[in-house]
């Protein structure tokens, strides 16, 4: 009933990129091989999967920088391929392993590209000053990008998109080569631009991340979508259910009692007062109740969420691929 | 299918960056360097030779341009070799540095086409080039007012400036067979490798080699070998294959503009002398006509390496 809703909410909210039978063919070898999808606005989408299955092939086709073989992609309903300009201006792209002109410093990087933008001179400035202190680079806005940190480069092309004002933020593996605390930062600054209601797509091979951040993802396997949907939704499809939980307890029956909770699957006896429940929803209120029920005690109750990495790890594992291709 | 919007969309704003950086470069200032001192060079001991005939020459001026004090060859000559340097060396990265930095995608992102990148990187380096030149013109006019003490007649003045502008484009073959170069090879020391490379073949090894193939294909008589004259045949393949240098385009067009008495660039036939006085000037507006063959030579040129090197950006990948 709850999906239902949902479903119908998600349709009633417009998309703001859709792609129908998008594929991509370098000479014979497809490299995106015919998805579709579509991305609502305001969402966190990510694209997953290995090396060389297509993700950048995707993105570079939805901004219109690398030919569409057959199929069509269209982004806030205008075609990258006929109407790049419309496109380019509305989306800020964040290429993997961004660079920047070193001589130049972080404000006249920026201002480069804000002019292209076609911003005029007085809104550059503003534009600029506001993006750097938003993305901590304030303190180090005429130094010149040659002696920028992997972090602070990243935040840059970042505060590249904020300028822009973009609508839809793409970014490639915004996160790869940063140590964790500059992940967290940087996740940290995609909540907000989430939170203004931009759109994100991103790509990424950090699961962790891509769970905390993403309202949905799409895993990619040589070219294909195999996978799409929010996590949760995943996780039953994938390993059968979503959530574990954990009980420790005293009392009699309590595992009878666990096993007739709506919702879950099975229940191991890990030891006389261990029990594991595998549920498709967090049954922790439940759980506690039935140990009550019994005049139990209950110590401790966990929950394990579903992780993107087991949905990942079993899905390759069980259908394994023939060749996995490797990017160029 | 029609594109949406201006393909020049974004050109100002490349140019204007570009040249900035251009001008800000230590590269050009090597550059420049040297070629104001190789010119100064030659200016020296052209103004040396001038003074001593005293000024009998109505084109004194042009003579500073043209006259060569062994072992110095001419300013022009000089300059029809440094030329190409300064523009390979403005163009040989324009592109592949932009993929190795990788700049491309990102900018490529913004609300421009391909051609605004392309087309306002080739043209701040041309006007770096034609900055440079303008300024090496008026020192050869001040050196020549402080030195000969004779002010520029109007006509040299023009033929001057000719010159610029034919310098400017000769400048414009090299700069778009560079940036093409600098699209075709990943690899910016490649690419200057390359372009360095013909430049040599075309301005060492051509010049030599233009007259042994000519001889191959239309031997001489050996008649005219016994009246101790060049079979026109062989001389006019000679001439023909060697204007397949822009090199050669340049030193002809500036021939027939910087010494007005140049009368014909082939070889002379006697009905091209009919009524001619010999040595005496041309009118400015003819040996203008003389040297536009050659000047359309060097923009056609320009325009189908410059074409070239814009189809295959336009199908390149922007990913490195
Ligand atoms: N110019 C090209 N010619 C031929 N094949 C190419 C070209 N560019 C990319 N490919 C191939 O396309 C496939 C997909 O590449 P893509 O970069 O989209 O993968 P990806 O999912 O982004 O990988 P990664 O996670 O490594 O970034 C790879 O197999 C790659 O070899
Ligand atoms: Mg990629």
């Amino acid at each position: 009933m709850s999906d239902q809703q949902n479903d119908a909410r998600r349709t009633a909210r417009d998309h703001v990129i859709t792609a129908r039978g998008l594929t991509r063919r370098y000479d014979k070898t497809v490299v995106v091989d015919s998805i579709d999808f579509d991305i609502a606005r305001g969402e966190v989408f990510g694209l997953l999967g290995p090396n060389g299955a297509g993700k950048t092939t995707t993105i570079l086709m939805m901004l219109g920088l690398t030919e569409i073989s057959s199929g069509e992609v269209s982004v806030l309903s205008f075609n990258p391929a006929r109407e790049p300009l419309k496109v380019k201006r509305r989306v800020g792209y964040l290429p993997d392993s961004v660079g920047f002109y070193d001589q130049l410093t972080a404000t006249e990087n920026l201002a480069y590209t804000a002019k292209l933008m076609g911003l005029p001179r007085a809104e550059r400035v503003r534009r600029i000053e506001a993006a750097l202190v938003r993305v901590g680079l304030a303190d180090v806005a005429s130094r010149r990008v040659a002696t920028f940190s992997r972090g602070m480069r990243q935040r840059l092309g970042l505060a590249e998109i904020i300028v822009k004002r973009a609508e839809i933020a793409i970014l490639d593996e915004p996160t790869s080569g940063l140590d964790p605390q500059a992940t967290q930062e940087f996740l940290g600054l995609i909540g907000e631009l989430k939170s203004e209601g931009i759109t994100v797509l991103l790509s990424s091979h950090m699961l962790d991340q891509v769970q905390r951040i993403c309202d949905r993802v799409a895993l990619f396997q040589a070219g294909r979508i195999v996978l799409m949907g929010a996590v949760p939704e995943l996780a039953v499809k994938v390993l059968g259910a979503g959530f574990v939980v954990e009980v420790e307890a005293e009392g009699l029956g309590i595992a009878r009692r666990l096993a007739m909770i709506p919702g879950v699957t099975q229940v191991e006896t890990l030891a006389a007062d261990r029990f594991r429940m595998t549920a498709e929803r967090d049954v922790r209120p439940d759980a506690a109740r039935a140990v009550v029920a019994v005049d139990g005690s209950l110590r401790r109750l966990s929950v394990d969420e579903p992780s993107l990495e087991a949905i990942y790890a079993r899905y390759f594992q069980v259908q394994p691929t023939g060749d996995v291709r490797h990017a160029a | 299918m029609r594109r949406e919007g201006s393909p020049f969309q974004g050109l100002s704003t490349v140019f204007v960056k570009e040249l900035a950086d251009h001008i800000s470069s230590v590269r050009m200032l090597m550059l420049e360097l040297l070629i104001v001192f190789t010119a100064l060079a030659a200016l020296y001991e052209a103004i040396n030779s001038l003074r001593q005939n005293t000024a009998e020459d109505p084109f004194l001026l042009l003579r500073l341009f043209t006259i060569d004090q062994a072992p110095l060859p001419s300013f022009v000559a000089i300059l029809g070799f440094l030329i190409p340097l300064m523009a390979i060396g403005l163009g040989f990265d324009a592109v592949n540095s932009e993929h190795n930095r990788r700049t491309l995608s990102r900018i490529l992102a913004q609300p421009i086409y391909r051609d605004a990148l392309l087309m306002g990187k080739f043209l701040a380096a041309l006007a770096t080039i034609g900055i440079s030149l303008a300024a090496l013109w008026l020192l050869v006019i001040g050196l020549g007012l402080i030195f000969l003490g004779v002010p520029p007649g109007g006509e040299e003045i023009a033929r001057s400036l000719v010159f610029l502008v034919v310098a400017i484009f000769y400048a414009g073959v090299w700069l778009s067979l560079a940036m093409l170069l600098s699209i075709v090879f990943r690899s910016p020391a490649t690419a200057a490798l390359v372009s360095l490379g013909v430049w040599l073949f075309l301005s060492v090894l051509w010049p030599m080699l233009a007259p042994a193939i000519a001889q191959a294909v239309a031997p001489s008589d050996p008649r005219y070998a016994l009246l101790g004259l060049n079979d026109p045949a062989t001389a006019i393949w000679t001439q023909e294959l060697l204007r397949l240098s822009p090199n050669d385009l340049f030193g002809e067009a500036m021939l027939a503009v910087l010494s007005p008495s140049t009368r014909t660039l082939g070889p002379v036939f006697l009905d091209q002398l009919h009524g001619a006085v010999m040595g005496a000037p041309l009118p400015f507006g003819e040996s203008v006509m003389i040297a536009w063959p050659q000047t359309v030579g060097l923009v056609a040129g320009t325009i189908v390496l410059f074409a070239s090197g814009y189809v295959l950006f336009q199908r390149q990948e922007v990913r490195a």
